[in-house]
């Protein structure tokens, strides 16, 4: 380790810088995963596979689900202690982006749903 | 009043403080640096969550102009999608060889995640093109704004990540895969697998989610 | 293919070199900002020539331009909240003077397109370049050293933080003299900030300094979050924080979290003025609620950002002049996250009446009533710590007694317009201006003059004057009372906000006792002039030579005052809440022990260069000077390029040198 990693001194004893604990082998079964579930997304938006109403939800499920390939196969975000602030840390962000994107389309559908009958906007 | 000295010698801690409840003193760089940027990649993904919120509000608004499906050719955005995810693979082969030290595998993971988000992007500015040229750019209507907003802020973002990507490159060239250079490698491969995570909302929630 | 105006003009073969900047931007036929602007400039040119003439000017660039030392970056945030304070606090008296004598058949002496100007630039001024750089200029001087470490976890970067919010205010001062300022309120809802109702540079001025000052404050909040998670010292696991701390880590989350927001707003208002989109506009399907609706999920987090460090310092300095531990720490920290989680869910409760429906409203009403608890439980937990406690009336723990009195008031008539009905009653009158300043000023501004006054010896070695700190906070509370006491009854009687003439003459008298009120006010920030300035001539009588004047709880007290530049020779090793009360009663003996070197970071002129150059970027995208922006940002990315390059950032400071300052520093 050069000079420069000293600044603030690693206190815990006898943890070292630690390897990655990726692979190849992580790296790609996690592409493979996504392929996956890119390739099935195209397919329930193009064909009548899913049945026509539950089609946002499928894209959706499939979408967390390659969300989550990708954090798990590529950020190798696990059950380590050491990920524990960064999972709290997502957590607390994907609740902030699940208020926002919920939140807005909710409180603008409430607000349109009252409008006036307008010309075609 | 007085003030009793303070022993501040600072042995080593006791295993009990050390993991879990946070008392193992000051982390080391690599972990300070990695959580920050952590921290700023969540700040930028709830910057897109609002540039997605005003999509998915702003997406029926078509002002009697083109409507998504009239526009988005889905071939080429498979296309693109496979780009961006294998220069995410790419890059985490590439960050693997830095890691090891192995500056030669490293460039040329380098070189195949630059060159397919590269390829993305050319397929990305093709189609803005297209549309502009067709009566379809962003100052027709709300809807199309939105889009070419939401999707040209991810795709400035990919071309910000290949600028610094050059840079860094260029970085561990002259000054080889020392520690900090590392941890910028880290910190870059981290923002270009959160681009591709971004994407998959983008490509779910603007061009398959029907209407 | 429609394009933008401003794309348009740019691509017209008579483009000028300077854009749309002109002689006439300058307000030659407007004696107010005029004068106001010459005064000011002669005064900033005064202070200039001070400076070269006594050639301060390398000691400025070296120890304070150029530093990454949280301590100084701190000291300068509040030096720049202050001077903006001054600004902010003119254009309030401007308000209420106008309110007092335009009545009846008098206009007053501002023309409506100046008081709009002043309100909104108020608003702006108040909360971006004043309450949030005090705040983050004691979270930045104080939370490294409570937390007992050497720095922040990116000191470069916080240098970037601070210039970058200077540059944002220098920008919005620059609309003082060289253009309008924006007319839109602080807010700037379209469609009145769209291209078709405000056409000239106002609005752009508005939202280029907020975006440039909104990236420092973005990392601030970044580098806060980094620090306190990761970096403590020894044996300080979560539970041994300081409250400060943990408030700062709240707030620091939600500037994460909610600044982004603000910023993408922004982004899409910048892209409809210059680009002519549709996301807000009137035609094309644009959608004015979904400004209000993101502006707001910014805003009510915002509001949360300016006040939890001031329950910080509170829970600090109410322990402190207590002379009691804070009553029950946990409940203290949970009610802190509470608030932080709980202040991303109701932020349509400040736009009640613009169309929603009940059972829309009703959720956000009840979510509004809801945070009131944890601020309660906070409340009661300070009171329950005065209680039975040695109580010393100094002026932070003065602060501290007029905060808990008015804000609570203050929460009380919040809660009141947290219930959707009541709102549709006071919405946008003086009631709700009464209110937020109610908050704001009981709440922030007290906090920040309690924390100021607090923490002062540790930053400079002598104490502030206690009697001027007294007066000045006397005049603050009744001058608070007085003008903002009548505006509630005022709201109630049917006066909306923003009027430029009154139109109801029964309102004077209450007018007349608010302009008195502002006028006090005045005399509290003249106290606190006067308090410098004494404090400052009768320092030699004052100093803090055991580095502890209050008898402290916390880490900062367990250093010199001012502390040398890495803090602590060594870290300390913390066993309890409050480490060292701790420390001292448990009486460690001392230990003179060898030193080790420390490496602390190097200064770096990157960060004002980089807003020098954001700032002519920022001037030129206003008045549209293309190729000056262009330059700007080229120059600022070249900046950060360079800066960027070198990873030799750190100097060592041997262990020899800090043997030899530790022991200049003790006894």
């Amino acid at each position: 380790m050069s000079a420069g990693d000293h600044l603030f001194e690693d206190r815990t004893p006898g943890v070292e810088e630690h390897e990655s604990r990726a692979s190849y082998l992580t790296y790609t079964v996690g592409l493979a995963l996504a392929i996956l579930a890119t390739i099935v997304s195209f397919v329930v938006a193009q064909t009548n596979l899913l049945w026509a109403p539950g089609i946002p939800v499928g894209l959706i499920v499939l979408a967390l689900a390659q969300i989550g390939v990708h954090l798990v196969f590529f950020l190798h975000l696990g059950s380590g202690s050491d990920s524990t602030n960064n999972i709290l840390a997502l957590a607390f962000g994907v609740l902030v982006v699940f208020l926002i994107l919920a939140g807005s389309i909710w409180i603008i559908a409430n607000l349109n749903s009252n409008m006036l009958p307008m010309p075609m906007l | 009043m007085t003030v009793v000295a303070i022993d501040r010698t600072a042995t080593a801690v006791p295993t009990e403080l050390a993991h879990g409840r946070g008392g193992g003193g000051p982390a080391s760089k690599r972990i300070v640096v990695a959580y920050g940027f952590w921290i700023f990649i969540l700040s930028d993904i709830i910057m897109f969550a609002a540039l997605f919120a005003a999509y998915a509000v702003l997406r029926g608004n078509t002002a009697g102009g083109p409507i998504g499906a009239e526009l988005f050719n889905l071939r080429n955005v498979f296309i693109e999608t496979m780009c961006l995810l294998f220069s995410s693979y790419t890059c985490g082969l590439g960050a693997l060889s830095a890691e090891r030290r192995q500056p030669g595998r490293f460039l040329i993971f380098a070189a195949f995640t630059f060159v397919l988000g590269a390829a993305f992007l050319f397929i990305e500015a093709r189609e803005f093109a297209h549309m502009v040229a067709i009566g379809a750019g962003p100052s027709r209507s709300g809807f199309l704004s939105a889009f070419f907003t939401l999707v040209g802020m991810h795709g400035f973002h990919v071309t910000s990540g290949l600028v610094a990507l050059i840079y860094l490159t260029a970085q561990i060239l002259v000054q080889s895969l020392q520690a900090a250079v590392l941890r910028r490698l880290l910190c870059w491969s981290l923002f270009w697998h959160a681009l591709d995570i971004v994407w998959v909302g983008v490509f779910t929630l603007v061009y398959l989610m029907p209407v | 293919m429609p394009l933008g105006p401003s794309v348009r003009h740019c691509l017209a073969p008579e483009v000028d070199m300077f854009g749309k900047l002109t002689w006439a931007a300058i307000p030659f036929d407007e004696p107010l900002p005029l004068i106001s602007g010459i005064v000011v400039i002669i005064i900033v040119l005064a202070i200039l020539a001070t400076i070269v003439i006594k050639g301060w000017v390398p000691y400025l660039w070296r120890e304070w331009i150029t530093s990454v030392d949280h301590k100084r970056i701190g000291v300068m945030y509040i030096v720049l909240g202050l001077v903006m304070l001054l600004r902010g606090y003119i254009d309030a008296i401007m308000m209420r003077t106008q309110q007092a004598v335009a009545i009846g058949n008098a206009q007053g002496y501002l023309p409506p397109s100046h008081y709009d100007q002043i309100f909104s630039a108020h608003g702006t001024i108040m909360i971006f370049f004043v309450a949030m750089p005090l705040i983050i200029g004691l979270m930045n001087f104080a939370v490294p050293l409570q937390l007992g470490v050497r720095d922040v976890a990116f000191p470069v970067l916080n240098s970037v933080s601070f210039w970058l919010t200077a540059a944002g205010a220098l920008l919005i001062n620059l609309s003082l003299v060289i253009g309008v300022f924006s007319r839109a309120t602080w807010w700037g809802y379209p469609p009145l900030s769209e291209l078709a109702f405000s056409p000239d540079e106002g609005v752009d001025y508005y939202l280029w300094s907020l975006q440039i000052s909104g990236i420092g404050t973005l990392l601030t909040g970044v580098n806060f979050v980094t620090t306190i998670l990761k970096l403590r010292a020894p044996g300080m696991t979560y539970m041994r924080m300081p409250v400060f701390c943990w408030t700062s880590l709240a707030t620091s989350l939600l500037i994460v979290a909610a600044f982004p927001v603000l910023t993408a707003t922004f982004v899409m208002l910048l892209l409809d003025r210059y680009l002519g989109m549709h996301f807000f506009t009137n035609d094309a399907g644009g959608n004015q609620m979904m400004y209000v609706n993101l502006f707001w999920a910014w805003g009510h987090p915002e509001v949360y950002i300016l006040i939890l460090p001031a329950f910080g310092i509170f829970s600090e300095v109410v322990a402190a002049f207590s002379g009691k531990g804070l009553f029950s720490y946990r409940s203290m920290v949970w009610a802190t996250l509470g608030i932080c989680i709980l202040s991303f869910m109701v932020w349509l409760h400040h736009f009640f009446t613009m169309g929603a429906g009940a059972n829309v409203n009703a959720v956000f009403g009840i979510m509004s009533s809801i945070i009131a608890v944890p601020t309660g439980v906070k409340v009661f937990n300070w009171l329950f710590t005065m209680f039975r406690g040695q109580i010393v009336y100094r002026t932070p723990m003065l602060f501290a007694v007029g905060f808990i009195a008015t804000f609570v008031i203050g929460g009380l008539t919040g809660v009141l317009l947290a219930v959707p009905p009541v709102d549709f009653v006071v919405h946008n009158s003086v009631f709700l201006v009464a209110h937020f300043h109610n908050v704001i000023i009981g709440g922030v501004v007290f906090g920040v003059l309690a924390g100021i006054n607090y923490w002062f010896p540790k930053a400079f070695g002598f104490t502030l004057h206690e009697g001027l700190g007294h007066a000045s906070f006397w005049c603050w509370l009744v001058g608070f009372w007085l003008a903002f006491g009548p505006l509630y009854a005022l709201g109630l009687m049917g006066m909306t906000r923003r009027l430029e003439h009154i139109p109801d003459p029964t309102w004077l008298p209450l007018l007349l006792v608010a302009e008195a009120g502002a006028i006090v006010i005045f005399l509290g920030i003249l106290c606190q002039i006067a308090q410098l300035y004494v404090s400052i001539r009768t320092r030699e009588q004052r100093l803090d030579l055991t580095g502890d004047p209050w008898n402290g709880r916390t880490l900062e007290w367990s250093t010199t005052s001012p502390p040398p530049a890495y803090n602590f020779a060594v870290l300390p090793k913390v066993e309890a809440i409050d480490a060292f009360w701790h420390m001292k009663h448990t009486g460690q003996a001392p230990v003179r022990t060898a030193y080790e070197a420390i490496e602390m970071p190097r200064n770096s002129p990157a960060g004002f260069i980089t807003a020098f150059f954001a700032v002519i970027m920022g001037f030129s995208l206003i008045w549209q000077i293309w190729w000056l922006a262009v330059v700007g940002f080229v120059a600022a990315a070249i900046v950060v390029l360079i800066a960027a390059w070198s990873i030799d950032r750190e100097h060592e400071i041997s262990a020899s040198e800090i043997a030899q300052m530790e022991r200049a520093g003790v006894g």
